[in-house]
């Protein structure tokens, strides 16, 4: 492929893509007839409800059933006495490998207590009271050990970990000679940061249905980011060909990372199915989604900072110490945002772990850019406010070039126009320079900004496109859409790729009978899943235009195929636009009803053609090409502090990114302030708190861990900049996902220090940690 | 004498002291004609003096049909309705009050399904999600939740929906602040607060 | 929910009657906080007594001041006219409270008897001296940062009564009407209805088993007519409070002539405050008044490692609450 798609610039010629369509699916939702996981109703459903660990540490000596059982309409019981052996499971690192699980550990498989509320056992019942109650009635004894709560905890043992994030992040990295440089640095600012434990909270539960429909035939209804890693995890523990295990995900109720693996409750319900012969659908409660889909780890950063009097940074040293299971080396990697938004010459990075009775944590929103630029975004605000420097214009000297991490260039890069387009939409030249200083009322008033930075992720996909003579097309790609838009932005790819209007288009998702296509996470549906779909596109005007140039009958009869483009929907010499003919004129000629293509959608191959060949190597990682491939953008955040009450409310928010290509500006915007809203929510009020002693969550509900309400949230402003990257992939897509949520709680916490002039580096910022930064006195 | 809302708010209180809304009076009685007849108040207070123990049989009106369904009575409305009656459009994001996805209306007021009982809910006017489009028809403020992309993944939506109609229904959508706040019973996790703000505003704009 | 079962009587003694011959029935009237309470498994009961249809009505102007039935909602208390007009810190409770859609389930009487979100509480895997009398209290030294600073005791430190409307009825001089078994009603004030935790927090309030709260009365007073509750909380809303304030003053040519305060959250019990009241009482509606009033209320505070800030921002609630009311 040599050219930029061809409807790129074309909206006002009548292309679909990048416009503001209405969500294809939206009828469906406001209707109530989106059907999610726990949706399906087979015939012969019964429940499962799991019975979790009331300790965190320790060994079960005994699990009595016997009351359990007997209550009314209670079908089976499973323990690690009597639950079915799986052909694999998580618990070897070969096993935990093969399966691509997130956790180490199985619960059932054994009679160890590794963390609160871990499963003990499945209880199946005709209703869902009854499989409810009955499991409260299950009597487990135990031989209880003093749990380990935590990093902070005076029993835990620290380490250095060779590798953290599975194995994707060095444990140490170093970059010229940060230490020397610091020494030699007029400049040196040193601060720690910490983080509470977060939980995703998507408002659907983690939920299965599974159903057996032949003894080695299995169809599961999954509440997952990705049906593909859902299917694969499940043949490798289940010991069967993957095409004998279908996983189905029409809609999803969020997900945030929770969901972008298999978790220990789908197996389980799967294995209940078979054991009983009929379909089980277990829904965690909202108490269980605090240990069950992993988490946002408890984590502390330490971050030196290195600086010329002018503020030209001259060494960055991260070090990064956190919470990890019994089994693996989890921790976000937080130090690889810092390694590369600004240009300093010296970098180090080092992560220390303990472990603790604690299940393993997992990506969430921004996993790593999230706290990462908590950290070098407030450090970047104190290096400004130290030397009197207007915050944008300390960022505007450090700006990097190109990726300090790596040399490479980027393959686009528009944070200069994010910066000018914020502060004017903000109004960013009305801010007093001076921290402490703007009164409205009681309130204190403040304004701060940060940097949003997030990579494209390599990825792969693919697509299949069937077009009808008729002049409709069928669409699949077995992606997910976890509300960011995946079928209606698809949906307007394909239109345009055809040339046909929408409604003529159906795409369909969520199916691993369909092409395969990568987990929704890490921001790569967009850009792999469009650019599957419009390669698949291409192969069918290809086809096409074989056929056309071999038919007598054709206006294009004869002419080379490179000769041959298509507009509209019409086959067309390129030179000579009013030679070619409709596509349905030609199929139906042909006697033709229908004619399929598929594409395969790379990270890397873009429509420069140099780059696609070496890039698109799934194996390779995401530094593989010769660019570094990133988005960018700015938050700008006003808030008010009443510095008596400590409450810090957000009033005035204002998001400019640049992504690469847009695919739908109404539901881009939505994403943008969805995700802003969600960093908002870290940056003010969530927190998960674990019981020092008993290792266990004193507030796991949605009353006690607070997620921003409506009240919570002021008119927000978010734009895009219009960027065209050649290099990422076919359609130019970055992908929104992650990027709308890092350097939120920065932002947030420079504008409470602007209103304040008190720097507060503990997230959540609570009324508690607003009064003790002693403000009011 | 009892002196409630201002009665251009609610509307006057009838004489059984139960509220009733719009929603009832617009309740189909196209739907009732071929129910099973409905037990009136009146008959239901006799019906239900004996102690309901075990399963038993129970007669819920569901957007303008009696429904009948065998059950226990810790069975609440929410359950019933998504796992009795395959009416899955009211959500369980808590079972616990907690975060306002199960939203419906009884007797056109809003309450949280999952913390009431399906036994105590009967002789009453149910109305949920899947009962606000008439035909084809879309309720206005379904309408504008589309235009205004008021959700993303489309969960809490049903929950927004219904707290929606009863927030303009109330009168407490007059402002964007009040709007906030009196639909901040329900928890959205992408986000979609000034989507949803804009599109109840719009329809109680339009109401006005 | 264990499987009980469900009846529904019309008339007070048919409900008591019930209660008094089966220990293990409830009442049930919106199910907010009952249903709450079976589902995370911290209450069991064998049957629950459907209330509703009991005479517990009426919001309604006596010769000396207010009647709220038991039965009626938050939301239709905190929207009367009346009350709004001639209440405004009870009406101002009742709508910074819990959500619209719990507020149109909830009832009065039920409101009063909802139960802490002590963590430790909530969750039957833990210890909790309230929900297992003698098993311990780790919130002593644990995730205490919303728990009680005043009548807190060493087996127990939750603030018991989260809610907000106490705090406003308790300042407000409420009484609750109660009838029991026997048909027999009695009147108790409100402040005297909680009981603090000493060494048995599982006893929450003087109600009898089976009797029944029948009707909240609140008397007219200037104090009652220029009132307001304020509420601090760690988001704006739809959460309960880290601390709140109800305070009603009759101000007259700049001297106060009487004062009602009472503080939320921060009391093992909604927390009336005679300490704050006697300085405020014939002082200068002034700042220096407030700061002293406040100093007054948190004197005997006993904080734990997390909840210390609340010695602070119950002082500032206190100041603002009456800064409000008097600058309005």
């Amino acid at each position: 492929m040599d050219i930029e798609p061809t409807f790129f610039d074309s909206p006002g010629a009548g292309g679909i893509v990048g416009q503001p369509l209405d969500r294809v699916d939206g009828r469906d939702k406001v209707t109530g007839k989106a059907r999610y996981a726990a949706e399906f109703p087979l015939p012969g459903l019964v429940y499962g409800v799991l019975r979790t660990s009331e300790i965190a540490k320790g060994k079960i000596t005994r699990i009595d059933t016997a009351a359990a059982v007997k209550e009314p309409g209670v079908i089976a019981i499973f323990t690690h006495e009597n639950l079915p052996k799986l052909a694999k499971t998580p618990n070897t690192p070969e096993g935990k490998k093969a399966i691509g699980a997130p956790m180490g550990f199985l619960p059932l498989t054994g009679n160890e207590i590794h963390y609160a509320n871990q499963p003990v056992a499945v209880v199946v019942a005709d209703t869902f009271e009854r499989a409810t109650h009955a499991a409260s009635l299950v009597k487990v004894s135990y031989e209880q050990a003093q749990p380990i709560a935590s990093f902070l905890d005076p029993k835990a043992e620290i380490f250095d970990p060779q590798k953290v994030q599975d194995g994707k992040t060095d444990g140490h990295t170093r970059r010229g000679n940060p230490k020397s440089a610091l020494a030699a640095s007029p400049i040196q600012l040193k601060a720690t940061y910490t983080h509470a434990i977060n939980n995703h909270n998507p408002m659907e539960p983690g939920s299965t249905t599974a159903h057996w429909e032949a003894a080695d035939r299995v169809t599961v209804y999954e509440s997952t980011q990705g049906v593909t890693r859902t299917q694969q995890a499940l043949s490798e523990m289940l010991g069967l060909p993957r095409d004998q295990v279908r996983v189905i995900t029409k809609y999803i109720g969020g997900g945030f990372g929770c969901k972008g693996s298999c978790w220990p409750h789908t197996p389980l319900t799967v294995l209940a199915a078979k054991a009983i012969g009929r379909p089980v659908k277990l829904v965690l409660t909202r108490p269980q989604m605090f240990t069950s889909m992993g988490h946002r780890e408890d984590q502390t950063q330490t971050l030196t900072l290195g600086a010329t009097k002018e503020g030209k940074l001259t060494a960055l040293i991260h070090e990064k110490t956190s919470t990890t299971s019994p089994w693996d080396n989890y921790a976000e990697s937080n130090s690889k945002i810092i390694d590369l938004l600004y240009e300093c010459p010296n970098f180090e990075a080092t992560y220390q772990l303990a472990r603790a009775n604690v299940m393993t944590s997992t990506f969430m929103r921004a996993p790593g850019e999230a706290p990462g630029s908590f950290a070098i975004e407030c450090s970047m605000d104190d290096l400004a406010a130290q030397l009197g420097m207007d915050p944008i214009q300390l960022r505007l000297l450090n700006y990097a070039e190109k990726d300090p991490s790596t040399g490479k260039p980027w393959s686009s890069k528009s944070l200069k126009q994010c910066y000018a387009r914020g502060a004017e939409l903000f109004g960013w030249s009305k801010r007093n320079p001076k921290a402490g200083a703007t009164r409205d009322g009681k309130y204190l008033v403040g304004m701060g900004m940060a940097t949003a930075s997030y990579p494209v992720h390599n990825s792969q996909g693919t697509a299949r496109v069937r077009l009808y003579a008729d002049g409709h097309a069928v669409v699949q790609s077995g992606a997910t859409d976890l509300g960011t838009g995946t079928y209606t932005v698809m949906t307007q790819v394909a239109a345009d790729s055809l040339g046909l209007t929408v409604d003529k288009v159906r795409f369909e998702l969520g199916d691993t009978r369909l092409p395969t296509a990568p987990n929704s996470g890490g921001s790569v549906a967009a850009g792999t899943v469009s650019s599957s779909i419009y390669m698949a596109a291409q192969d069918v005007w290809q086809k096409l235009t074989k056929l056309a140039v071999q038919d007598k009958r054709s206006p294009l009869y004869r002419a080379k195929p490179e000769e041959v483009t298509n507009e509209k929907g019409r086959l067309i010499l390129k030179n000579d636009k009013s030679k070619g003919e409709d596509f349905a004129a030609l199929m139906k000629r042909l006697e033709l009803t229908d004619i399929e293509g598929t594409g395969n959608g790379k990270y890397g191959a873009g429509y420069e053609s140099g780059m696609a060949a070496s890039a698109a190597d799934s194996g390779h990682k995401d530094d593989a090409g010769q660019h570094s491939m990133h988005s960018f953008g700015t938050h700008f955040c006003e808030v008010r502090v009443d510095p008596e009450l400590g409450t810090v409310r957000v009033s005035r928010w204002v998001s400019v990114h640049a992504a690469g290509r847009i695919l739908n500006a109404k539901t881009a915007r939505s994403q943008i302030i969805g995700g802003s809203i969600f960093g908002i929510g870290s940056a003010l009020m969530e927190q998960t708190v674990r019981d020092d002693h008993f290792a266990r969550y004193t507030n796991a509900s949605l009353a006690d861990y607070h997620i921003p309400v409506n009240a919570d949230i002021p008119e927000m402003t978010v734009e895009f900049i219009d960027e065209h990257d050649p290099y990422i992939n076919a359609m130019g897509v970055k992908g929104i996902g992650e990027i709308s949520m890092v350097g939120v709680a920065a932002a947030v916490a420079n504008a409470v220090f602007h209103a304040t002039g008190k720097r507060i580096r503990s997230l959540p910022i609570t009324p508690e940690k607003v009064l003790n930064a002693g403000i009011a006195s | 004498m009892s002196d409630n809302f201002p009665p251009d708010q609610r509307g006057p209180a009838p004489e059984d002291g139960t509220r009733r809304s719009f929603m009832k009076q617009a309740g189909g009685i196209l739907g009732l004609a071929l129910a099973p007849p409905f037990i009136s108040k009146a008959e239901r207070l006799t019906a239900l003096s004996r102690k309901v123990e075990g399963v038993s049989e129970m007669q819920l009106k569901v957007n303008g049909t009696v429904r009948t369904i065998r059950a226990e009575p810790r069975v609440t409305l929410l359950d019933a309705l998504r796992e009795h009656l395959d009416l899955t459009g009211s959500k369980k994001g808590c079972d616990l009050g907690q975060c306002g996805a199960c939203t419906v209306l009884i007797d056109g007021r809003r309450v949280n399904s999952c913390l009431t009982l399906a036994v105590m809910a009967q002789g009453k006017e149910v109305t949920t999600i899947e009962g606000l489009a008439k035909n084809d028809e879309l309720h206005p403020l379904q309408t504008a939740f589309i235009k205004h992309d008021g959700f993303q993944c489309g969960y809490c939506t049903s929950g927004q929906i219904m707290s929606g109609v009863a927030c303009i229904n109330e009168g407490h959508a007059s402002s964007d602040d009040q709007c906030r706040e009196w639909m901040s019973g329900n928890l959205c996790r992408c986000g979609a607060y000034p989507n949803i703000v804009a599109a109840v505003r719009e329809v109680a704009g339009n109401k006005s | 929910m264990n499987n009980f079962a469900y009846q529904q009587v019309d008339k007070p003694k048919d409900a008591t009657a019930i209660l008094r011959d089966d220990k293990q029935a409830a009442f049930i009237a919106g199910g907010t906080t009952l249903l709450d309470l079976m589902k995370s498994n911290i209450e069991q009961h064998s049957q629950l007594v459907d209330i509703n249809l009991l005479p517990f009505k009426g919001i309604e102007q006596t010769s000396d001041g207010l009647r709220i039935g038991a039965l009626e909602r938050m939301s239709d208390v905190g929207e009367s006219r009346l009350i709004v007009e001639q209440y405004p810190a009870i009406s101002e409770s009742l709508l910074l409270a819990a959500s619209p859609q719990l507020r149109n389930m909830a009832s009065i009487g039920g409101n009063l008897l909802q139960r802490t979100r002590c963590g430790y509480f909530r969750d039957p895997a833990f210890p909790c001296n309230k929900r297992v009398p003698g098993s311990g209290c780790p919130a002593q030294t644990g995730d205490n940062h919303n728990l009680a600073i005043l009548g807190v005791s060493d087996s127990c430190i939750a603030n018991s009564n989260p809610g907000d409307l106490a705090v406003a009825l308790i300042a407000l001089d409420a009484v609750l009407t109660l009838e029991n078994a026997k048909g027999k009603q009695r009147r108790v004030p409100l402040n005297s209805f909680y009981l603090l935790p000493g060494k048995t927090p599982h006893k929450e309030n003087v109600l009898e088993p089976g009797e029944l709260i029948v009707a909240v009365t609140v008397p007219a007073a200037a104090h009652a007519r220029r009132s307001t509750y304020l509420k601090v909380r760690e988001r704006t809303s739809y959460a309960y409070a880290l601390a709140s304030a109800a305070v009603g003053l009759d101000v007259q040519g700049g001297t106060i002539r009487s004062a009602r305060v009472a503080l939320g959250s921060v009391g093992a019990q909604p927390w009336r405050s005679p300490e704050a009241e006697k300085v405020l009482t014939g002082a200068p509606a002034t700042e220096a008044t407030f700061r002293a009033a406040a100093a007054a209320a948190l004197r005997g505070a006993q904080p734990r490692e997390h909840n210390r800030y609340k010695v602070e921002l119950a002082q500032n609630t206190l100041v603002r609450a009456l800064t409000n009311l008097t600058s309005a």
